[in-house]
């Protein structure tokens, strides 16, 4: 009995987070995204009001680490079934979880159009520059002369196009209130990312339009890097083509301040 | 209460079904022949609260009608063709996740572009599930306006009723011409049966997830496709839908579904005329195929005439009903081509001649 005097709580598992493991691999910056998604909706209240789209890809059981209510998608439609979702549900709280392959190549009609009607979702997009759960494929994210599985040499600009930066696509369009690039390879980035998802998710519960935060994330497996280094390319490499900070801001919200 | 009988373009007769059948959420991208179907809906789901998204694509139409269907809505997405073929993805997704959905498909030639005509050369595609993976969906074929009407009810019922996605399986001439129609009443969406599954926000429950994906060691897949399997056994045995009109004497049964069935209908009253006695079998569910009802009458009716516009799809089901226990004869025609009643009457003729000049004689 003592012990409820003696120790205090100071750290648990957010409620949006079942107590299972999950299958991502060590260093991978799943783990620390759904960790922070799971923390905002606990912050904001919104667990239970939540209806959440994973893509396919390495998120895509993404339905068993959340405890949120979830559905499918088919390969880089999670926006699509979202807006269907929210369309019959607009007074509950609509996400899409995707990686780059879904939101940025297969499903890149759904993401920009889904942005310019500006419907009231909230999208996470995990940018880690590479086809995770396939094995390693070029990502349209993939930088130049990185090397993929299907890009032997490293990633060639006449041979395979450019990286593609659809975060700054989609702030061109009016719909999109609110759009910021963040990355996961350090604590302050961390600390970052959390606020920018929470500002994202605010903007959909004041009905100003679509919102995205873009994560840049490290994929050591299929990168071939340690952890250690993975976290270095982030802040070394990707960085440079991706650069951070927020893209688009029209919510109003500093203004208020 | 005073019958409405009202006079409407195929295409509305749909979108007004579907409003009246509680349909509030329609997804659809523009192609022809079928564009009145989105048009009038654009329309008519401002009158009723409704929700209406002219989608980028149909591969992304078909996904919103995923979406607001596992939020537990009535939702229907239209197209003709070529955009059926795009929505086969999330068809196959619906059955695997087991949503239900109501999409029609007012078909077109084909293959590739096609043209715009009339034509009925999906029937394959419609009736053996259409996209990946061991699946089916009911499959029904209306005969004209009002049948439009009612089997878009019976397409959103069974739907539900089953958690499938259902096809209405028309074409490009049913969705222009204008017909009476009188329409079922409006159904009171609080008087449908609650739906346990959906996504709704996990307040007071636990949270629910809906995927069709299933990677377990246990043949978690495997048990998936033999519960699947089992409810499209119970839809074989209680959803055969046909309409026949056969007299005792018959000489021969005509076999045609949706317009083909309209133009057979004519030219059998060009033979019954010459002092011919000539049934007609119409199919009204495509899948599951009204096996058991033709089977009989292919007991006692020596020949069966099958009339389709196609070069021969549903010949094919109807080989595997009838068996040897009748002579087939086939008669269709690709691309789009209408024939007159006379044409197919000539075809009918040669059938029951047995003479080869019209169509042929198909061997089991």
């Amino acid at each position: 009995m003592s012990a409820e005097v003696a120790y205090k709580k100071v750290f648990e598992r957010p409620e949006s987070l079942k107590d299972v493991p999950t299958h991502y691999c060590p260093g991978c910056g799943h783990s620390i995204a759904h960790r922070l998604v799971a923390e905002a909706l606990d912050d904001m209240g919104l667990r239970e009001k939540t209806i959440g789209v994973p893509p396919v890809g390495c998120a895509v059981l993404a339905y068993n680490y959340f405890n949120f209510d979830m559905v499918e998608a088919p390969h880089g439609r999670a926006l699509a079934v979202a807006t269907g979702i929210k369309r019959v549900h607009p007074d509950k709280f609509v996400l899409t979880y995707q990686g780059d392959g879904d939101l940025a190549a297969i499903g890149t009609a759904e993401t920009i159009h889904a942005g310019n009607r500006g419907e009231r979702i909230s999208c996470i997009f995990i940018n880690n520059a590479i086809y995770g759960m396939t094995g390693g494929q070029m990502a349209p994210t993939t930088l130049l002369d990185q090397n993929a599985t299907t890009a032997p040499g490293g990633r060639d600009q006449r041979l395979h196009g450019n990286p593609i930066d659809i975060t700054r696509m989609l702030a061109v369009s009016d719909g999109v209130v609110f759009a910021e690039r963040c990355s996961l390879v350090s604590i302050k980035d961390i600390r970052k990312a959390k606020k920018a998802i929470k500002k994202a998710f605010q903007t959909q519960l004041d009905d100003l339009g679509f919102s995205i935060v873009e994560l840049l994330s490290p994929c050591p497996t299929n990168w071939k890097m340690s952890p250690k280094a993975a976290w270095a390319w982030v802040k070394d490499q990707m960085t440079n083509t991706y650069p951070l900070g927020v893209i688009k801001d029209t919510t109003g919200y500093e203004d208020k301040k | 209460m005073p019958i409405e009988k009202m006079l409407m373009n195929g295409s509305h007769v749909v979108g007004e079904a579907a409003v009246r059948a509680g349909c509030r959420y329609y997804f659809g991208y523009p192609i022809t022949p079928q564009n009145e179907l989105p048009e009038y809906l654009s329309a008519r789901m401002l009158d009723v609260g409704g929700t209406f998204i002219q989608g980028e694509s149909e591969v992304a139409s078909i996904n919103m009608v995923l979406g607001a269907a596992v939020a537990g809505g009535r939702a229907m997405t239209s197209s003709s063709s070529p955009g059926i073929s795009l929505k086969q993805e999330g068809i196959s997704y619906m059955a695997g996740m087991e949503v239900p959905a109501v999409i029609i498909n007012m078909m077109r030639g084909g293959p590739g572009l096609g043209n715009i005509a009339p034509s009925a050369a999906d029937y394959f595609q419609a009736t053996r599930g259409g996209g990946h993976g061991d699946y089916r969906t009911p499959v029904l074929a209306p005969a004209g306006s009002q049948e439009l009407a009612e089997l878009t009810f019976l397409a959103f019922d069974l739907a539900d009723k089953y958690r499938n996605p259902v096809m209405l399986l028309g074409d490009g001439l049913m969705g222009q011409v204008m017909e009476p129609v009188v329409f079922p009443d409006f159904i009171d969406l609080d008087d449908l049966p609650k739906k346990d599954w959906i996504l709704d926000g996990c307040e007071g429950r636990e949270p629910r997830a809906l995927f069709s994906m299933l990677l377990g060691q246990k043949g978690e897949l495997y048990y998936h496709n033999l519960h699947l399997h089992e409810k499209y056994d119970r839809i074989t045995a209680e959803e055969i839908r046909w309409d026949a009109e056969t007299p005792d004497d018959a000489e021969m049964i005509v076999v045609a579904y949706g317009t083909a069935s309209r133009i057979a209908e004519s030219a059998i009253e060009e033979l019954k005329a010459e002092g011919f006695s000539i049934g007609l079998f119409r199919p009204i569910t495509l899948w599951p195929f009204p096996k058991p009802p033709l089977r009989d009458l292919a007991k006692r009716v020596p020949k069966v005439a099958v009339f389709e516009l196609s070069m021969g799809q549903m010949v094919e089901d109807v080989m595997l009903t009838v068996g040897e226990r009748a002579e087939i004869f086939f008669h269709g025609l690709p691309g789009g081509i209408i024939p007159t009643p006379a044409e197919v009457a000539e075809f009918l003729r040669s059938a029951l001649k047995g003479d080869g000049k019209v169509g042929r004689r198909i061997e089991v």
